[in-house]
Order: structure tokens, then sequence, then C-alpha cells
């Protein structure tokens, strides 16, 4: 089971749940467990997020795997200047 | 098939100063910036932008102007349609358009000096200029509010009635300045202090800074009479250009071609619209082909700048100096329009270090000030300068050298980031010990004299990305990119192509295509293009060495797996080797029509695995306590480049990013009026660095491999504008023995400041 782990603002759309213990193989796959879940999220969600897998940033990378084992934290999209 | 990256014969042009493909043309006039590009036909276009703050448009008659006899186009906000206030997918990136569409042209409200009411086309310069006058615009003038704090304060003016502050709870029922209120935690911070046995608190002010690019906004536009248009522009993402442009205008994004020009600088404000969507509309209406380039007044008053914020930040540390807790607030200017960088400085604050307990809390404010637009390491700079100017009041509180006390807390591979994930491998200690053994940090200073030391800390990105290699008749390659070459692109991407294909750097010729020629591109932004641009290479030069092998393998009728690409050619292996004669990349050009075709490849990645980039910056300088004036004497700078693909461009990045800090930290900054207006927008007034301010900037590169990418390349462009900040702010405290907590550090502020302690003498 991963671990996932909200960032920042996106606790309050879950009613304040930060942290879930997940099955899920694949960041669509989270995506789709989170917002049946909590379907306020969804929107946030569509919207863009960056997660984070054992340390890696992805942004936007639907079919990332993500291990059984896997600690995901979803943060804020991060662009540049 | 089996292959080898060698280059020619064993020899590398990754991590060598290669000659820069732009370099001729820029040093002899021959390059063509925005302003540069000319149609036939083409008309002169204008803007009339508001004198007002913030001003309610009663109404626009453009009769007059359209009846001057040389004028071919007038539009206002009529012809763009109104957005919903929603977030949309743009070229990947999602935007509020009802924002966007009002910052381009504004809609009810002229929401801040300089803000876009009309514009004109006409069939000269003079004749546009006389048009504008000929407009008429009633405007009913409302109370402004420019300061941040002001713009928080309950009955301070509202500049959007339907802007209700998002992240806090119960949701407001009254619509407020603050767009968004946002935070970062972990740990338990009110019991990381108590295991603290030093605590320092401050507040800073930063002021907002522009990015000031030496070139301004520049458009050239047409739209024909089938509605297809082609744009010329100074820009960092063109195909972001093309999608704000077909979104604003309603035209389909493949109906749009978008060259990028050469580019006179863009540090993040080039990411975004301001003339390109009025002179689209412009030639749409007059059928002509319309030109527009701001004047630097415009460009201070309508574009850019970055973020001026108000910081709080208390942080704790126990006596042998551990870092145990770090809080913040963070409240950041956006403009007229939400969206400051806040979100990113909430994260970057403490980034650079290993910290338990830590609470950031950050406000998107706004007011009427022109919108914010993204300035290398968008958000980071402010929010590390308050932390670091705080980092070294707890060395000098604990008796420890600055620099250990970095070393003993600096985020290291396993660190958990302070905005949660753990850390891949950093370079932050190689740069701390870099910059601890120059002989730059063990010379003696002079009274008046100081010296200041900070890190910095930035994410950087990848995205998604488009590169083509093609192989020409002759055997030399041309290579396309699909990101505005800001900072050494091509030369880095040459290199890696080169060396790829095991063929001379000089026989490779890069360019940078228009949208029409590669699929989409994010912007050049983020530090993410070299990055990026180089594993899109990758792996167009992995699809022509396949497409060789097994051209090569037909040729000598051996199996795909008995011959491989090495050292520039294509082999036979084993006994077959005597008898084939190993091909190069000409050998092939001479003979592709023959055995299948053209040859090349095209990258198409969503490029991931960027890794950060750390640096510290070391600073000398020596204030004038009778003038007040800061000098910088000497300045080193150290950063985690993964592997520098063109060292000297990796360099220029660090430099660059200093002397901006350097600006940001001394002199730059909006001044404005009570009446709402700015009025510094030109650079006798607005203080930006120039070659005789700054010393020769040292600097080390620092080379901590990025495991995710294939030559170990980080991005390198935002992080050197990090440090500066804070490092001059303490080299100014070991100066003068105060504590800056505001910027600019500029002579009038720095002389009241000695007076105030009666240090304002030479002795």
């Amino acid at each position: 089971m991963a671990r996932v782990v909200l960032v920042g603002n996106l606790a309050q759309v879950t009613g304040g749940v930060a942290e879930f213990t997940l099955s899920v193989t694949s960041v669509r796959h989270l995506f789709r467990q989170l917002s049946d879940l909590h379907p306020e999220i969804a929107p946030h969600l569509e919207e863009g997020v960056a997660v984070a897998i054992d340390g890696q940033i992805y942004q936007d990378a639907m079919f990332q795997e993500i291990g059984p084992n896997s600690e995901v934290f979803l943060l804020p999209q991060i662009a540049g200047g | 098939m089996a292959e080898t990256t060698n280059g020619t014969n064993g020899h590398s042009y990754v991590g060598t100063r290669t000659i820069r493909p732009d370099g001729v043309d820029k040093v002899t006039g021959r390059a063509r910036f925005g302003a540069d590009y000319n149609l036939a036909g083409q008309l002169i276009g204008r803007v009339l932008r508001s004198p007002h703050p913030h001003a309610k448009i009663v109404s626009i008659d453009t009769s007059k102007a359209e009846a001057l006899p040389g004028v071919k186009a007038v539009i206002t906000r009529d012809d763009f349609a109104d957005m919903p206030s929603e977030f949309i997918p743009a070229g990947e990136m999602m935007m509020n358009y009802k924002d966007v569409t009002r910052n381009v042209m504004a809609r009810e409200k002229a929401l801040y000096e300089g803000h876009a009411v009309a514009a004109v086309a006409a069939t000269s310069a003079v004749i546009a200029k006389k048009a504008l006058k000929l407009i008429d615009v009633k405007y009913e003038v409302l109370p402004h509010v420019i300061d941040v704090v002001e713009a928080m304060q309950p009955g301070a003016p509202i500049l959007h009635d339907d802007l209700f502050t998002v992240g806090v709870e119960p949701k407001p029922d009254k619509p407020s300045n603050v767009a968004k209120r946002v935070e970062i935690a972990q740990g338990d911070i009110e019991a990381g202090f108590k295991q603290a046995d030093v605590i320092v608190e401050r507040e800073f002010k930063t002021a907002p800074v522009h990015q000031g690019y030496i070139e301004p906004h520049a458009v050239l536009a047409t739209i024909s009479e089938d509605g297809s248009a082609e744009v010329w522009v100074s820009t960092q993402g063109h195909y972001i250009v093309r999608a704000h442009c077909a979104r604003l205008l309603g035209l389909d994004i493949g109906r749009i071609r978008v060259n990028a020009a050469e580019i006179g600088g863009g540090f993040g404000g080039k990411t975004v619209v301001y003339l390109e969507p009025l002179a689209l509309a412009l030639s749409r209406k007059a059928k002509r082909p319309v030109k527009m380039v701001m004047s630097r007044e415009e460009v201070f008053k309508a574009s850019g700048p970055t973020s001026g914020a108000v910081i709080k930040v208390k942080m704790g540390a126990t006596k042998d100096g551990k870092f145990v807790a770090g809080w913040a607030e963070l409240k950041y200017q956006a403009g007229a329009f939400q969206g400051s960088p806040v979100q990113p400085g909430v994260m970057c604050a403490y980034a650079p270090y290993e910290i338990e307990h830590v609470k950031v809390v950050g406000y998107d404010v706004v007011s009427n000030r022109p919108k914010v637009a993204a300035y290398r390491a968008p958000g980071a700079p402010i929010s590390e300068y308050a932390v670091e100017s705080v980092v070294d009041e707890i060395a000098k509180k604990l008796g420890i050298d600055p620099i250990q006390l970095r070393m003993m807390n600096a985020a290291h591979e396993g660190t958990k980031a302070a905005y949660g994930p753990k850390f891949g491998p950093l370079g932050l200690e190689e740069t701390l010990n870099s910059i601890k053994k120059t002989e730059h940090w063990n010379t003696p200073l002079r009274k008046w004299q100081g010296r200041g030391v900070a890190s910095g800390f930035w994410f950087n990105i990848g995205g998604e990305t488009c590169a083509s290699l093609t192989v020409n008749e002759d055997g030399t390659v041309s290579l396309m990119a699909g990101t505005p070459d800001i900072g050494g692109l091509r030369a880095s991407l040459a290199a890696v192509a080169a060396d790829e294909l095991g063929v001379p750097y000089d026989k490779v010729r890069p360019i940078i295509g228009d949208t029409g020629s590669l699929g989409f591109n994010f912007l050049t932004g983020g530090s993410r293009s070299a990055f990026s641009g180089s594993m899109a290479i990758v792996e167009a030069a992995k699809q022509i060495k396949t497409e060789l092998c097994n051209r090569a393998a037909k040729l000598w009728d051996l199996r795909a797996d008995q011959v491989e690409f090495s050292g520039g050619h294509v082999r036979a292996l084993g006994a077959a080797a005597e008898k084939c004669a190993p091909m190069s990349l000409a050998d092939f050009a001479k003979v592709a029509g023959k055995t299948g075709g053209p040859i090349g490849g095209v990258g198409r990645i969503n490029a991931q695995g960027a890794g950060p980039s750390l640096g510290t910056h070391l600073v000398d300088l020596e204030v004038d306590p009778e003038t007040g004036r800061v000098t910088i004497l000497r300045y080193t700078v150290a950063q985690d480049a993964g592997k520098a693909l063109h060292p000297a461009y990796v360099e220029g990045q660090f430099q660059g990013g200093a002397v901006q800090g350097i600006g940001w930290a001394l002199n730059e900054e909006y001044i404005y009026g009570a009446d709402g207006k700015l009025q510094n927008a030109g650079f006798l007034d607005y203080r930006m660095p120039v070659a005789s301010d700054v010393p020769k900037i040292d600097a080390i590169v620092v080379e901590v491999a990025n495991p995710k990418h294939p030559y170990g390349v980080r991005g390198v462009g935002e992080t050197p504008i990090v440090p500066p900040l804070g490092a001059i702010a303490n080299a100014m405290e070991n100066a003068t023995g105060i504590r800056f907590t505001e910027l600019p550090m500029s002579p009038p502020r720095v002389l009241k400041a000695l007076k105030e302690k009666g240090l304002n003498k030479k002795d």
C-alpha cells in the first residue's frame, strides 16, 4: 500500500484528511481513487498538481507507476521563470 | 544493436566551451530580435493606457480616432470576448482567462496605471500617437491601494467584487484583496520552538523589482483573409503565445504560426502575453500586418515585475547549532490580478535545510499595480532572503561560523524537504565546501567592509519538449529545438547531438523552429530548456542510430544484432567486421535515398526527473558611511549544475543571476506616489546594476550528477538569483553592525540607518 500525503491546501477539500494509505499502481489510478473518496478534490487534481513519488517530482505524468510501498506527496504544480 | 555515446573518436563536446552558434550573428548585428522584423505594408500599433491606478471605465469613444487619415484599426474591450472565471488549459498550462483577457485589455475597470484601454494601428507611429489622443475614455476614478499590507486591511479598496479568499475556513462571504492563503507544515512547530535554545524573529520587506530585460516587448503579427495568422515575437515560449492568442481571439491553434525571435532577455517576464493578442486583433481588423513595440516606460508600467513582499520569519536552534523549528508568514503582492509566486515562496523558504518542525503561511494579495510575472526562481529569492538573514543571526548568537552552521543543517540526499518529499542527491554541502576553500573566504577585510554568505534552492522542472535531428545530404546535421534560446540552448544541444551521433560539433547546425515545425513545447523557464531539450535530443539521436544500424544490417546481409553504432560509425561485429567497412553518418547520407529515404529523428517527451539545484554565494562589499553607497568588491558563486553541458554558459547563468540579485538587494524598487502612479518608469530612475557597478564574478561549477538525466544535468538558470539578497544583507550587517530588514539597501536607506546609529562618519 502506498502512503499518500496531501501537501498544502489540498487537505481542505478532503475535510482535513491529509494522509491516505492506498493500493494504487499509477498516478492516474491514484487520482481516480482520491476522486472517488473525495469528489471535491477532482477539479483540483484536474487543474494540475505535482506528484512526488519516492522523492522524485513528476508533473503531468498520468501513467507514472507507483510502487506498492511508495511514499507519494501531492504538491502544488511548479513552474519557474 | 548496441550503441555508445562517445562522440567522434572518443572526443566529447559535452562539458567543453564550444563556440556559440549564435555568437557571430549577435556580435555583428545580424541577429534579428523582436523589433527587427518587418513586413511589406505593415502598420504601427500603439496602446492607450490608463492614467489612473483604479477607475471604472464608463465609456470609450473611438470615432474621432477612427476618422483620422492613416488610422486603419482601433480596438477596445469590445474586440475581445469575455471569458468565464475558470482555470482552463491553454498550451498545457492552466490559466484563468477571465483575468488574462482583462489584463491585455481593460474591461469594466482600469486596475493600474498603464493598464491597456485601447489600441490603434496606423500607417505611421506619429499618426498612431495622434489617434490615441483622439480616443475619449470616460473614467470614474476609484480609491486605489498600492501597499500589500494596506490591501489586506478591512476597508481597503476592493479590486474585484468576485474575489473571495481561497484557503480559509469558514469560506468568506465578502470579497477581499487576499486571493489565497496557502500553507505548508510538518512536525509540530510549537514543540520545535520549545526545543530551541536560541530563537530569532524578524520582519522583512522587499520591493517589487522588474526583470529588466534589455529588449522591450516586441511583436509583428499578420492575419490573412483566410484566417491564417503568423507572428514574430520576443518571447520565452512561442507555443504559449500561440495558445494564449488562439484562446483570446477565438482562433484554432493550428491556424497560428509563431516564430520566436532572438531574445534580449526574459528572466520570466516574457512567459505571458501583452501586445501579441492586440497586434493580431488589430491585424484582423485592418487586414494588414501590425508591428508593436513597447517603450521602456510601458515595460515598467504594464509588464512584469515580480512581487514586493512583507515577510515574518521565526527560527529556533539548539545551542550546538541544530535548526529545530522554522516558521514564516509571507505576504506577496500579485499586482492587479491574483497569481503571485507566494506558493513557491512558501515551499522554498526552508528547502535548503533539514528541519523537523516547519510551518510557512503565505498570502496572495492583489493591489493596483501591474500584474506580476515570473522572475527567475519566482518567489524564492524573497522568502529565502528572509530566512538566510535569520540563519546568519543565529550563527552570530551561537558563535558558529556561518558556513559551518549551514553545513550542519544542510539538506542532503534523504532529507525530508520542508514541503514533503525526500530529496535525491543534492549539492548544497559541496557548494558550501567549495566556498569555504576559496581564497576569497580567507582574505582579510578592512573597516567598513563586510563579507556575507547565503545559500539558495530552486526545484527545477522538465515538461513537454520536442527536438529534431535531420541528417543532411552531406552528412551534416540540422538540429531543431522548440524552446527559445535564452542562455545557451543551441550550443548545449549541439554538443549533445555531436556526441550522440559522433560528428564534429561544427557539423551540427542548431536552430529554433517555429510552432508549425515541431510538436508542443512548454516555454523556456523553470531552468528546463537545456535539461529537457538534451533529453529530447538523446531520444532523437537514438532513433537515428537505430535506423542506421537497421540499414547497415540490410546492406551487409547481417542481422540487426550483428551491428553496432560506436564512435560515430555503424560497425559490423565479429567476423563480419573484416568484410564490412564501418559507415559514418556521411556515408549513410550518400545512400540515404537508396536505402529508405531521408534519415532523422524526433524526440517528443514530457521530461521528468528534474533535480533541484542549490547554490551558495559569497560577497564582499564596502559601505561609504558619508553617502550610504555600497560597492560590491568581490563576489563568488558556487552552484550545483549536475553536469555543465557548456561550462561558459553555466557560469554566465551564475554571474547573471548574481548581478540581478545585487540590483534587487541594493537599488531596484518601484516607487509610487500617493496618487498611485509609478514615479520611476525608466532606467535613469530605476537603478539596475551596470557593468561598472559589479566586479568580475567568480563562478565555481559544482557537479553532483542528477541520476535521472542521461548526462546528469540539472537546470541552472533560476537558483543564482536566490542567494544574493541574503548574502548582501549579511555582508551589510558585518560591515555596519546593522541588520537591514528592508530592500533595497539603497544609499538613502543605508545613510538613514547609519545616522540613527551615529555611524555616518569616516574615521
